[in-house]
């Protein structure tokens, strides 16, 4: 433990793209994730590569356009507010086939919203966000350590799907500080991009372009795009359980709900309540299969998020009306206690609401 | 034997809150267990409310969130007020008597009195409060050794505040001596 640095997950983001061999980033200042374009104005050029603060995050994200057309590993980092500046620009990468990665470390919104922590861009990231028929591959640390990790992977799902791909953080992954093994074990895969426009010389000239007038054309780069996505359904679904085996309720959440719902498991158990976690990694695609194999097998499932109910529709499609799903969710900023969550259990079970060991009755 | 503990530290913005939290993180880390910190602040740098959560585990850590922390390091009056219901029961409030009251129906706590910025002031800066609350929290609870906060200074402090490492060294040791 001795080797390891105490560092924020934003910090971690910056260390596991030069990791990944990120040839550029492009950004716009926002809190909660200022420490990343911070660190990377300083470790970009100190490792030869590209920093450049834009002049909005509409301009950062047509910056990473373009350099992505260059075949370069691109990438840019916002909250939520500015994730919704880059929309459009996200929606013409994915028609146009492009890999960059995109971080968003959520804040409470909706609007201008504030700096704490939220989770309420979920529909945004695995949905589309843009307008139409795309997706973005998008998974999600709970730990620094997976925020350094979730870089590479970031980057080898976007070459290898030649595809947007977002890392969906909030406010508490990207603030918090844990020890973190900086290991730069990490297999990176150089992909050829035959595509790229960058040269043409003594070759045909490459076009990447979204605009294709004829509906043919169009609609077989859709067809094409979807295909993709069918594949990534297949090969890409990441998840992890938690004390799962002989639950009879499993809690579902991801990112740092996540982290506060592995609590919750274990203060349940604590008191003889068979709870477990299931946390989904990959949001897109989502584990949609694992959880109905959960629910097929009698589990029900009490969906957390700092939202008002976003994945919470996801566990529903999966389960199908088989099973019971409850829903807690905290807006705004506000973030859910273990206590607060554990009375939710509780309730479910019959139980009361604990108050006896803690200094106040909570959510 | 599982150490766990669960602090919250709370104040006023530019009264070095997140500053004594990241030292007890990195002392933590350094003796070779688990930590989080998580920060929660306004927009401010000075004057806004600015608080953070330590847990620091030899086991992995879950939620980095505290429902009820075991202490609670209270710089200010306004911070008190807010935190000091939700500390566990027959946990620990320091509370800074210089800025704050003690509170009054948490008689199941113990509350520890401390007139930090009146120590700090006799030290020759009353900006050290922070360091004397740290001390007498350290020494109190033992969640980590004060040797490994004075050996996490230098890493912490930005390189400008280095200079500031003795009188933060001896502000540590009057606030440990306060509860000794």
């Amino acid at each position: 433990m001795a080797t390891k640095k105490l560092i924020k997950g934003n910090v971690a983001i910056c260390h596991g793209a030069i990791a990944a061999r990120c040839d550029a980033f492009f950004g716009y200042p926002i809190t909660p994730q200022n420490e990343i374009p911070e660190k990377m104005s300083e470790l970009m050029p100190a490792h030869g590569r590209e920093f450049l603060q834009a002049e909005s995050e509409v301009a950062a994200i047509n910056m990473v356009y373009g350099a992505a057309c260059a075949g370069k590993r691109a990438m840019t980092s916002s909250s939520s507010p500015g994730i919704s500046l880059k929309t459009e620009g996200l929606s013409y990468i994915a028609a146009c086939e492009l890999p960059c990665v995109i971080v968003n470390v959520q804040r409470g919104g909706p609007g201008l919203g504030n700096t704490l922590p939220g989770q309420a861009d979920y529909f945004q990231a695995v949905k589309g966000g843009g307008h139409g028929d795309y997706r973005l591959i998008t998974i999600a640390p709970w730990s620094v350590q997976e925020c350094y990790e979730f870089m590479p992977l970031a980057f080898d799902l976007a070459d290898r799907y030649r595809n947007p791909v977002m890392v969906l953080m909030d406010a508490i992954v990207g603030q918090m500080l844990e020890p973190v093994d900086l290991h730069e074990n990490f297999e990176i895969h150089e992909y050829p991009k035959p595509w790229a426009t960058n040269g043409a010389r003594g070759r045909a000239h490459n076009i990447i372009n979204s605009l294709w007038i004829k509906t043919e054309v169009m609609e077989g780069l859709n067809n094409r795009i979807q295909a993709k996505y069918a594949a990534a359904r297949r090969h890409e679904v990441r998840y992890q359980e938690y004390r799962t085996d002989d639950a009879d309720l499993v809690l579902v959440a991801y990112g740092s709900t996540a982290r506060i719902c592995r609590s919750v498991v274990d203060m349940a158990r604590d008191e003889g309540i068979a709870v477990g976690l299931f946390r989904p990694i990959s949001l897109y695609p989502f584990p949609e299969q694992q959880i109905a194999d959960l629910a097929a097998s009698g589990r029900r499932f009490l969906v957390a998020e700092m939202s008002a109910g976003q994945m919470v529709e996801d566990v529903r499609l999966a389960v199908n009306g088989s099973t019971d799903v409850y829903f807690h969710g905290r807006t705004g900023g506000a973030v859910p206690t273990p206590t607060e969550i554990l009375n939710k259990v509780r309730a479910v079970f019959g139980k009361p609401p604990v108050v006896s060991h803690y200094g106040r009755t909570e959510g | 034997m599982n150490k766990h503990h669960e602090v919250i530290i709370a104040g006023m913005g530019g009264q070095g809150v997140m500053v004594i939290g990241q030292l007890l993180a990195h002392a933590t880390v350094m003796e070779g267990r688990n930590v989080v910190w998580f920060p929660a602040y306004g927009p401010e740098t000075r004057g806004g409310t600015a608080d953070c959560t330590v847990i620091m585990s030899s086991k992995e850590i879950g939620s980095p969130v505290s429902s009820s922390p075991d202490a609670l390091i209270a710089l200010n009056q306004l911070l008190l007020d807010k935190f000091a219901p939700s500390v566990k029961r027959e946990g620990i409030i320091l509370v800074n008597t210089s800025l704050a009251k003690p509170p009054r129906d948490r008689s199941d706590c113990k509350i520890v009195e401390i007139p930090a910025n009146a120590i700090a002031d006799e030290l020759g800066n009353s900006r050290a409060a922070n360091m004397v609350m740290l001390g007498a929290y350290v020494e109190l609870v033992k969640p980590v050794k004060l040797e490994s906060i004075k050996a996490s200074m230098e890493e912490v402090l930005p390189p400008r505040h280095h200079g500031l490492i003795p009188l933060n060294n001896a502000a540590l040791d009057r606030g440990a001596a306060l509860v000794a």
